[in-house]
């Protein structure tokens, strides 16, 4: 595992990086390992599904660090493991300096009330026999929180807070539609007043008009009552809309964190740049800035069973055998800005501008774009067949 | 072109010329709580080889659009009205037999889950096959052959092993892929996708969209292509299509949609989406309340209770009239031109950034 490495290089360059702020929840190497049972006649575990591989993170008191990649890639198990609804594998968990790896349900009581999580289905994740009051109240009853003026006074406050009508406290869930029950989700959270809250996916499930309210609120959440957030999503727009910080996974591992800017503008690792290039952007002014044109092959490899070394090396067009051999640690980089981490050999310029030659690794794309140049229809895009080449070889290594 | 941008040709008939042209198209669902009016007069066109974009919330009516184009509505529950005109021939009260042998060879579909799309219990190859086989009169094995091809054009490694897969086998990717494939067996004319990446990572998104345009070049269909998201039509679009609450409110190409909209809900699409190089520090503006229900939609524009310039036009003429869509490029909106370019450049852009 990369953490030993990175473990005597990152930190250091991380801590020096580090502005004031209590460190909230540290992680460290975290890793999760589903087994995969398989055999007969007695099941018997066979293989295991390296979802979280590795992890360092650090949040910090009141800031909102974002973390993103696609599916597979570990972000939501991460998010259970912080919140210790999964029992990590190895690795280390600490919330303000106390070990809670894994620490028992009576001694995570009082942690777990300041850490609170918000689900990415809000029909699923609320009970549709409880109405939103019982909802709401429900934290405060187990841990037997009495506020001042009583706990229904405390829920029309929260309901008020997220911009909800008080006088639904007595409807059920079903009667509220999908941006409304998320805002419901979030009133739980805030119930205990959380130093952290794990956002899951919390707007990916909403149509687009009412994404914004959610994303809104919750960024109200967070400056107004100084919370800070772990924000897990795929959308790279709204995590940056959303997060200081960000960090980009790809395959059970952090591959790049950084503040927002550096990520955005100045990204090292080569699967950030390909995750960027492929967000399709509605271009609102005439000829903005050409940006660059990446486009991978395939798609995520299993976790199952993950690349030696580097584990984008499959599907990176820089890929060479130090890739396959070693594994990079996750360092700051000479001309990187402080606290801008990355993990690869072969790192990128720092600028996200149209390059002088697309990378095209989908062989089907390469070979149409191809046919097309030759009879003229389309220009620009004539080195794919070379790219092709590369990532064949690269592919092609144990 | 998709939609004629001269006004001479706003003719109520189907254009001459359109290769697709739908015309005061109104599709209504009998439901135990009443009459949803999921499409309510809808017209557009679309010529060979162009793409047609429509955006709209979900609910909007954009599939059921494009499921009466294909003629895949229950009868029993459905009532179509209006015209399809599919290259000169009328669709919406065309039999059975002479829809089911334009789909799958003249006009095809990408649907959005592939996992539920293709069949868990036929090979890959034996489904795309299966329309090649019907409509061409081609034998198994020409089949076949014609499923390795197209799998192979849609970028699938080793084509001539995973023909005989079962989509179970496949990654979300290359079920998509294996959907494409299938959709253009048979080199059709006209290409529905039904929000084609939504279920995708973007990384394999972006192949998609590629994949989708180069083959536009290369075979020339004209494309539908539906979705929510304003990024993904504007890299592939030619012309948009904003639906809302069954209606169309503003058409015309992607360039001026995207860099002079006109009506407010378009505005409001615009602002509550966050973008790449947008400002952070700068809100969202989302769109207050929710979509309309279809059972009883607001009278006058069913946007009016939503919208924040209702106060501009006045005389509460929006929640009475509705206003017209032209078939060039417009808004169905009551505000005049003037005040619609000066709201947009003095309070919309800016925010935009």
């Amino acid at each position: 595992m990369s953490n030993d490495i990175s473990l005597s290089k990152a930190p250091a360059a991380a801590r020096a990086a580090e502005p004031p702020g209590e460190t909230l929840l540290e992680v460290r190497g975290l890793a999760k390992h589903f087994p995969v049972m398989g055999g007969f006649p007695f099941k018997r575990q066979v293989g295991a599904v390296k979802a979280v591989d590795g992890v360092d993170l650090t949040v910090r008191a009141g800031e909102s660090f974002g973390l993103v990649g696609e599916s597979g890639c570990g972000k939501s198990t991460t998010g259970r493991l912080v919140t210790r609804l999964l029992e990590p594998t190895a690795g280390s968990i600490s919330y303000r300096g106390r070990d809670i790896t894994h620490a028992s349900r009576k001694e995570l009581a009082p942690v777990r009330s300041e850490i609170q999580m918000i689900f990415q289905d809000p029909y699923s994740s609320l009970n549709p026999r409880q109405t939103v009051g019982t909802i709401i109240r429900g934290p405060m009853e187990i841990n037997g929180i009495e506020p001042p003026g009583g706990r229904e006074q405390r829920v029309r406050e929260l309901l008020e807070t997220v911009g909800l009508n008080p006088e639904h406290y007595n409807r059920f869930p079903h009667e509220f539609s999908g941006g409304q029950r998320q805002r419901i989700g979030v009133a739980r959270a805030l119930a205990l007043e959380p130093k952290l809250i794990v956002a899951d996916e919390p707007v990916s499930a909403l149509d687009v008009s009412i994404q914004a309210q959610v994303v809104n609120l919750l960024q109200q959440v967070q400056r107004e009552l100084g919370i800070a957030f772990l924000f897990i999503a795929h959308d790279l727009a709204i995590v940056r809309h959303f997060s200081e910080r960000v960090a980009v996974m790809y395959l059970g591992k952090i591959v790049e964190v950084g503040d927002r800017d550096s990520i955005y503008l100045r990204p090292r690792h080569p699967y950030t740049h390909a995750l960027l290039s492929a967000v399709p952007e509605a271009d609102l002014t005439d000829g903005g800035t050409e940006r660059e044109r990446i486009r991978l092959a395939g798609d995520v490899p299993s976790p199952v069973n993950p690349p030696s070394g580097c584990h984008f090396r499959t599907r990176c067009w820089k890929a060479t055998e130090v890739c396959a051999a070693e594994e990079p640690p996750l360092v700051r980089l000479g001309g990187s800005a402080e606290g801008h981490l990355t993990a690869c050999h072969h790192p990128e310029e720092p600028t996200i501008t149209g390059r002088t030659e697309d990378v095209v690794l989908d062989p089907a794309l390469a070979a149409i774009e191809d046919a097309l140049d030759d009879v003229g229809g389309v220009d620009g895009v004539g080195d794919g067949e070379d790219f092709q080449d590369g990532a064949g070889s690269a592919a092609g290594r144990p | 072109m998709t939609t004629m941008t001269t006004p001479e040709d706003a003719a109520p008939k189907a254009a001459q010329g359109a290769f697709l042209s739908v015309r005061d198209l109104y599709v209504r669902f009998s439901t135990e709580d009443g009459i949803v009016k999921a499409v309510d007069g809808l017209s557009f066109d679309l010529q060979r080889g162009q793409t047609l974009g429509i955006v709209g919330e979900s609910g909007s009516g954009k599939s059921v659009t494009n499921l009466a184009v294909l003629g895949l509505h229950n009868p029993a529950t459905t009532e179509i009205a209006g015209e399809i005109v599919l290259d000169g021939q009328e669709l919406t009260g065309a039999s059975n037999r002479t829809l089911e042998r334009l789909r799958g060879n003249r006009m095809a579909m990408i649907f959005q889950d592939s996992l539920t799309a293709l069949s868990p219990y036929y090979t890959v190859g034996r489904q795309i096959a299966e329309p090649y086989v019907k409509h061409r009169g081609a034998s198994k094995r020409e089949g076949r052959e014609r499923a390795i091809e197209m799998l192979e054009k849609v970028g699938i490694p080793q084509p001539r092993l995973r023909v005989d897969d079962y989509p179970h086998q496949f990654s979300g990717g290359m079920r998509q892929r294996a959907m494409i494939a299938m959709a253009l067996v048979c080199n059709p004319d006209l290409l529905i996708a039904d929000e084609p990446t939504t279920a995708l990572d973007v990384t394999v998104q972006a192949q998609i969209l590629d994949l989708l345009s180069d083959l536009q070049q290369e075979f020339g269909s004209a494309i539908i292509l539906i979705t929510h998201d304003l990024g993904v039509v504007s890299k592939v679009a030619d012309d948009l299509l904003v639906m809302y609450a069954g209606r169309a409110v503003e058409r015309g190409s992607t360039r001026q949609l995207l860099t002079e909209p006109q009506h407010p809900y378009t505005w409001g699409l615009l602002g509550s989406m966050p973008r790449l190089m947008s400002d952070v520090n700068e809100q969202l503006t989302p769109i207050p309340g929710a979509p309309p229900s279809l059972l009883a939609p607001p009278p006058g524009c069913a946007f009016h209770p939503r919208c924040g310039y209702t106060d501009l036009v006045g005389g509460g003429r929006c929640a009475v009239q509705r206003p017209d869509l032209p078939l060039g490029r417009g808004s169905a909106c009551h505000l005049t031109d003037q005040q619609k370019r000066s709201v947009f450049i003095e309070t919309i852009q800016p925010r935009l950034g």
